[in-house]
């Protein structure tokens, strides 16, 4: 009796906020998710326009790189967000794997092409601006080895999550390597850093953190806003289909 | 002595027996490591001086993939013939018999990695103290490197053809021990220190000891679900 009382006690210590709990529930999730996509996508999509139109035809040529310096619209929110999802991508795992929420597995599983094609941006556009500006399309340099590496990451938890036939177990796979991976992450980021520093000090370049004029800030931050919404609203359009599609299914016992 | 401990060393004196006995499992990582370095000079050229600079990186990537390669059956068998699911069954700590099971595999495999490494040096026209920093760098190194993928075995354990996933998961975890390790045996190369890089080597090593089997163990039991 008092055993049970204990793990009761345990058990209660451990519980999420009860809004979490309600958000598990497929179908309020449907109707909430239903009403804040527009929330996401509309503003998203304004904001893209706006800083697109801002950032490529408005904000001032830069004065040593002329006109090339403008994929810095697209290369800053992709590079920020390949990061953000990720930790974004291993907290759901993270709470699907612990409390057995299998909506927060979905999201976290929708978290990763979105993230993948996020890093993949963010090096080709960085190989495109490097090419006019350093001569070169790629550079070992840290920043773009450890994006590289988070590439590999995310390949790695979704080739992970496909290889099992129950969807069930390989979301709880991947889980755990999300989780492991989180860790990692900032090692290898600053073994990085260290190796780069210490391979070819001569030629660091001098981008780390660019003084930029606000004219050509703010289309910037509209571009990263723009960039985050849109990313959201896939994910939870990508979440809601797969919440549909599993409610048709007539042999699924949930 | 707890029974756990007991547990603990019943289960690596039973591994290493194991291992042992399977000549295949003990034998093949050392020779892949020889003829893997091996090629490199039939690749790149016999000029001393430009092996001496690439034998750091070449022996520590050469060892990674031995490594790598010998961890793919470490739970294999045990998957195949259930004495895995004995393991998860046992009233012991599974992190605990999971370690166990791990320092005989290293016992059996990384070690004779570590043994052969100064030879390999020599091959590579690597100088002196390069040879000495070897065997020493790969002593902290390949321990850390058997517990990452480890990681990786367990969650692939129950798939058939998990032997290039694993890569995939693996090798990305294993680049920060890697750098550090192949600049250990860089820096005492050209005659300098490297106790900060041994440093930073042995910090992983003490990071992956608690918190790797933890994964490990999670791993295995979301794979023999």
């Amino acid at each position: 009796m008092s055993q049970t009382a204990a793990s009761t006690r345990r058990r209660k210590r451990f519980k999420l906020p009860l809004w979490m709990y309600k958000l598990a529930s497929p179908a309020y999730f449907d109707r909430l998710v239903g009403r804040i996509i527009p929330w996401l996508l509309i503003p998203g999509l304004v904001l893209l326009g706006i800083g697109l139109v801002w950032g490529l035809a408005f904000a001032p040529a830069d004065y040593q790189q002329g006109d090339s310096f403008r994929i810095i619209y697209v290369h800053v929110p992709t590079a920020a967000l390949s990061m953000g999802i990720y930790m974004a991508m291993a907290i759901t795992a993270g709470i699907g794997l612990i409390w057995r929420i299998r909506l927060a597995a979905l999201v976290s599983r929708n978290c990763a092409p979105i993230g993948a094609a996020c890093t993949f941006l963010a090096l080709a556009t960085g190989a495109l601006w490097g090419k006019p500006m350093w001569g070169t399309w790629w550079v070992w340099d840290a920043r773009l080895t450890s994006e590289l590496i988070l590439l590999f990451l995310y390949l790695g938890y979704m080739a992970l999550h496909e290889a099992f036939e129950d969807p069930e177990i390989g979301s709880r796979a991947a889980a755990i390597l999300a989780l492991v991976g989180v860790i990692n992450i900032p090692i290898i980021h600053y073994s990085v850093e260290w190796w780069h520093t210490l391979h070819q000090g001569a030629t660091i370049f001098k981008l780390d953190k660019p003084s930029i004029a606000p004219s050509m800030l703010w289309p910037l931050l509209v571009m990263l806003l723009a960039f985050a919404l849109l990313s959201a609203a896939n994910v939870l359009m990508r979440t809601r289909n797969n919440v549909l599609e599993r409610r048709l299914q007539p042999d699924d016992d949930e | 002595m707890s029974t756990s401990t007991q547990a603990f060393f019943g289960l690596l004196q039973r591994e290493l027996r194991l291992t042992i006995r399977r000549r295949n499992d003990w034998l093949n990582p050392p020779l892949f490591f020889i003829l893997v370095v091996s090629l490199f000079p039939l690749g790149i050229g016999p000029g001393p001086q430009t092996l001496a600079l690439i034998a750091p990186g070449v022996i520590w990537v050469a060892a990674l993939l031995a490594t790598l390669l010998s961890l793919e059956r470490l739970f294999r068998d045990d998957f195949d013939d259930g004495s895995l699911e004995q393991l998860l069954l046992s009233p012991h700590p599974l992190p605990l018999l999971v370690l166990a099971k791990l320092l005989a595999h290293w016992l059996v495999t990384g070690l004779p990695l570590v043994l052969i490494s100064p030879l390999l040096g020599v091959l590579l026209h690597l100088p002196l103290t390069g040879i000495l920093a070897l065997p020493v760098s790969l002593l902290v190194g390949t321990p850390a490197l058997t517990l990452i993928g480890a990681i990786g075995v367990a969650l692939t354990v129950s798939l058939r053809r998990g032997g290039i996933l694993l890569t995939l998961l693996v090798l990305p975890l294993y680049v920060p021990v890697l750098i550090f390790g192949t600049a250990a045996v860089a820096a005492a190369a050209q005659g300098l220190p490297n106790t900060g890089q041994l440093a930073l080597l042995a910090a992983l090593l003490v990071l992956t000891l608690p918190l790797a089997p933890l994964a490990i163990a999670a791993g295995l039991r979301v794979s023999s679900h």
